[in-house]
């Protein structure tokens, strides 16, 4: 078995808030986080298989990153997450909620029982990872 | 599985010798680190949760009381203090692993008796070139 990562670094802006609540409730919550501000994000993708015996390739890198593109960059690099996307009306964009929005949207566009993990780094000193279960 | 790590830093001086031996015996087994006017290193520790999302909040643990753990058991404990002082390190010498071994013990009956998050795992990274991690790694 083996793992390829790969990263990319994209930034965005966000609030935390949830829909039902007032700003004076979001703000009693989530504190400073309900203020809007941003992050440096770095995705770092792993995917885990065998290399194709003749391309030596778990996945080809050019591939994956237009999937990284396509699917993340796209969608996320220089925007605001509440106001540009669809994924946090409900929902404050932690990173742990923000992990799953990317987990869900990197399992739709990879070909199956590729991805290995995903750690989403929101600066120097905080990241979460999400490790699928063996298959 | 979902994990939620952050990163701290605590710089400390130790002294890595065992009480029951001469300085020779000790300086046999822990080389240069055997010096008995100490030494010291910017240490960095990560720490991972894991645990359910709390919906409202979007969070494992909130990083905030993560913080407030961490700065209580570890932080004021350690941070600029001589290791070796410790009661923690009164029997055991205060190595990169039994370092790794008391913080992750401390963190993790904080984090379980103030939260819902349990900690997977601790890493201390001692220097650039060493580290060790207490734990199940993913």
């Amino acid at each position: 078995m083996i793992r390829i990562t790969r990263a990319i670094d994209f930034s965005a802006s966000l609030r935390y808030a949830r829909a039902e609540l007032s700003d004076a409730d979001n703000a009693a919550l989530f504190g400073s986080r309900a203020r809007q501000h941003g992050h440096n994000y770095r995705l770092e993708v792993t995917l885990r298989g065998e290399p194709d015996p003749v391309t030596g390739m778990v996945m080809n890198l050019k591939d994956l990153q237009q999937v990284l593109d396509d699917e993340i960059m796209a969608r996320f690099d220089h925007r605001d997450l509440n106001l540009d996307t669809p994924y946090f009306e409900k929902d404050p964009p932690s990173p742990e909620n923000f992990a799953r929005v990317i987990r869900r949207i990197l399992i739709a566009a990879l070909p199956d029982g590729l991805l290995d993990r995903i750690r989403l780094q929101q600066d120097a000193d905080l990241w979460v990872d999400i490790i699928e279960p063996e298959s | 599985m979902i994990e939620l790590t952050r990163r701290y830093a605590f710089p400390a001086a130790h002294i890595l010798s065992q009480s029951r031996l001469s300085a020779q015996e000790n300086l046999a087994i822990y080389g240069k680190c055997a010096n008995p006017n100490g030494h010291g290193h910017n240490y960095e520790v990560e720490v991972s949760v894991t645990g359910s999302i709390d919906e409202r909040t979007g969070r494992i643990v909130s990083p905030d009381l993560l913080d407030r753990i961490f700065e209580e058991r570890v932080g004021s404990r350690f941070a600029r203090r001589l290791l070796n002082e410790d009661e923690a390190f009164r029997d055991r010498v205060p190595t990169a692993e039994n370092i790794a071994l008391v913080v992750h013990e401390t963190l993790a009956d904080a984090v379980a008796k103030r939260s819902n998050a349990r900690v997977t795992r601790v890493k201390i990274v001692e220097t650039r070139h060493n580290s060790c991690i207490s734990g199940a790694i993913a």
